[in-house]
């Protein structure tokens, strides 16, 4: 009897193997397999659902139409979405994934710079032309022919923030209370230092306080933030965690204002944070109210389609994908051989001088990165990020 | 001084939540010797509880915040010890009737979190929950400190609960059953006390007070995550051992032992060197005492 059991047990195996090995050989229709590294689970899963539901309108938009246009020829896309859990290590992994087992030609993300800068490494090495939507610290394309990005820097973004506090709410003193794990936490923090230091002078940044990226309960350092008295405080944080940090801030007292950076920008801040939230300012790379032309247009379809406003992190991965499609179609063709379409993608990105994103124009310097403006805006009573000032390079 | 005072509060809201989960880890391994590894992940079923139902009550039966505080209290503390309830029956007791060895039942225990968790993860999705405001809150001024009318409930409440099992252990029959137990397990039933209903009991009390915990942190760092329950309850376990693991006494003080230290190194140090230095000063404790400090050397506990 047990034999039996064992016997079909065996051929049930030897079929399945078989089927699996048969329908792997079948001639593939020839697609443009495109690779996704975002966060859909851990610290920051509104991120990757916003960078999903982008990507997913414009493959929609494109494969509605038969496909992308290479060459007078209509190739269908497809896309692949691996979750990076919001690791460093994992973000890893899912590239190595993409690259290796999905045969992508291109990788889009990973969001967070705790995730784009080691994750860079890996696409560099495995040349694989990689483009990070959300990244901002320089490190994640610095000397890496392969990386690229659709926003701008942390070098550029942390005197943004500098000025406009200054400007705003006429401080010469300021804290900062920022994530030490989080590479793009850590360098905004450290920049933000410098300048208003080179502004201000020595010994004008009166609290300098970290914290981990688990951590829920923030009122040693916020206490401390507090009694060296600073005109505002900075926080550079994600904004899971900025939700948490602003409401035990006005527990321990403090009535002043924040400022904050492009970080905050998800559609689900408002929702965590609430009345907390209302009146603080955060630089980033759109402001949805208000907007106009083709940003106005993708705003209404994403509103139609999945009920909120796209984010930032939306509207980047739009022009990330985008941006790598323009470089399919620069190249003129589309090879079969991955190594060299990866190839050609990567030589036609670095090719494009100025291109016109929903986001704002930008050129590309020679590290792969886009020179472009950043807008500050206001939360108003509403939980709408209102548009407050524009700043250009 | 202002700067130490407001610590001194920051650290004791902070201890209470560990004290809270600390004494569910030590009622239970008082009783039945096991470390019930998925306690933390109860804590963190017991935020989700509460956050249900004090969305029921005040989104679709739309109830006033404070009734509906009212009403998820006593219900959140008894879902959550149904919770604990259920894992003991579906793992813990099969295991003892079968009279395995206590690591299989450890590991039991750890993969009971795991199992928590992820089912939290599959069910309800990546997405963070945002608790209801259910207090208004007041913030009281005295110079330069600051404190919350939720920071005094919260410390209240974990005083409260330690005097409430203090009192049930040591001065009622089931408390007497439960030390009993813990005392010698075989010769118990011998004397016709239902030695399943004391455990079970043990569970309902250990759970139940890490539902309240759950609903007083859901109430003060209102974002609920899956993984919430994992390093909290791992630090709570460690705080409970160096009270001396199976003390009540000793998982209150160490509770809030290990809140104190926490909030006090990273009030002097940056933080990175939080949790170097708390568990370096904890682990010197357990070098002159190793069972620690309320522990004695194997006997009667609770």
């Amino acid at each position: 009897m047990s034999k039996m059991i064992l016997r079909t047990v065996l051929v049930v195996m030897v079929m399945s193997l078989a089927f699996i090995i048969l329908t792997g050989c079948s001639k593939e229709e020839e697609k443009i397999k495109i690779g996704f590294n975002i966060p859909l689970t851990g610290d920051i899963p509104k991120v990757g659902e916003a960078s999903r539901n982008a990507a997913e309108m414009l493959k929609e938009e494109i494969n509605s139409q038969g496909g992308l246009e290479v060459g007078g020829k209509k190739i269908p896309l497809e896309f692949y979405y691996e979750d990076n859990e919001s690791k460093a290590e994992s973000a890893v992994n899912s590239a190595l994934k993409l690259i290796e087992q999905n045969g992508v030609v291109a990788i889009i993300g990973p969001n967070s710079s705790k995730q784009a800068v080691p994750a860079g490494g890996t696409c560099n090495d495995n040349r694989t032309p990689m483009v990070s939507p959300w990244s901002t610290n320089p490190d994640t394309t610095k000397n890496r022919p392969w990386v690229f990005r659709a926003a701008f820097l942390d070098p550029f973004q942390g005197p943004v923030a500098v000025n406009f506090a200054s400007k705003q709410f006429k401080a010469t003193t300021a804290a900062v209370l920022f994530d030490i794990s989080n590479d793009y936490s850590k360098g905004l923090a450290e920049i933000f230092k410098d300048v208003w230091e080179k502004k201000n002078g020595a010994g004008t940044v009166v609290a300098f306080e970290s914290h981990g990226t688990k951590d829920q309960d923030f009122s040693a350092q916020l206490t401390k933030i507090i009694n060296s008295k600073p005109n505002f405080i900075f926080i550079p944080d994600n904004y899971n965690q900025v939700a948490l940090i602003v409401k035990q801030a006005h527990d321990l007292g403090w009535t002043g204002p924040f400022m904050g950076s492009d970080a905050w920008g998800s559609s689900e801040l408002m929702t965590l944070c609430g009345k907390d939230c209302v009146g603080q300012y955060f630089s980033t790379h759109y402001a949805a109210a208000g907007a106009k032309g083709a940003t106005k247009e993708f705003i209404d379809r994403y509103n139609d389609k999945f009920g909120e406003t796209p984010d930032d992190v939306a509207a980047l991965t739009w022009d990330a994908t985008r941006l790598v499609l323009q470089a399919i179609q620069d190249a003129g063709s589309y090879s079969t051989d991955v190594k060299v379409e990866r190839k050609a993608i990567r030589d036609a990105i670095s090719n494009i001088k100025e291109f016109a994103g929903i986001t704002g124009s930008m050129k590309f310097d020679e590290q792969g990165d886009p020179i472009k403006c950043a807008v500050v805006v206001r939360i108003d009573e509403n939980g709408q990020f209102v548009f407050a000032e524009s700043v250009c390079p | 001084m202002d700067i130490l005072i407001q610590n001194l509060l920051n650290a004791l809201q902070w201890g209470s939540f560990y004290a809270l989960i600390a004494l569910g880890y030590t009622l239970v391994y008082g009783v039945l010797l096991l470390i019930n590894f998925a306690h933390g992940d109860i804590f963190m079923v017991g935020a989700y509880i509460a956050f249900f139902v004090a969305t029921f009550f005040l989104g679709i039966v739309d109830f006033s915040p404070w009734v509906t505080l009212a009403l998820t209290v006593p219900l959140t503390m008894l879902l959550t010890a149904a919770v604990g309830v259920t894992l003991e029956r579906i793992a813990y007791r099969p295991l003892r009737r079968k009279g395995a060895h206590r690591l299989y039942v450890v590991i039991t225990a750890l993969m009971c979190g795991l199992i928590l968790e992820n089912g939290n993860l599959a069910l309800l999705g990546a997405s963070r929950k945002k608790f209801p405001e259910l207090l208004d809150k007041v913030v009281y001024t005295y110079g330069n400190i600051s404190v919350t009318n939720l920071k005094i409930i919260v410390i209240f409440a974990a005083i409260a609960v330690f005097f409430l099992l203090e009192f049930i252990v040591t001065r009622t029959k089931i408390g007497m059953a439960m030390r009993g137990i813990s005392y010698d397990k075989f010769a118990i039933p011998l004397m016709g006390i239902p030695i399943d209903s004391v455990i079970v009991f043990t569970f309902v009390l250990g759970s139940a007070m890490a539902g309240l915990a759950g609903l007083l942190f859901a109430m003060s760092y209102p974002i609920l995550e899956p993984y919430m329950g994992a390093l909290i309850g791992w630090k709570a376990f460690i705080a409970a051992v160096v009270g001396g693991i199976g003390d009540i006494r000793g998982a209150f003080l160490g509770g809030f032992l290990l809140g104190f230290i926490e909030v006090g190194v990273v009030a002097v140090f940056p933080s990175t060197y939080r949790d170097l230095f708390a568990f370096s000063i904890l682990l010197m404790i357990l070098w002159i005492k190793p069972t620690g400090i309320f522990g004695v050397a194997k006997t009667t506990k609770i």
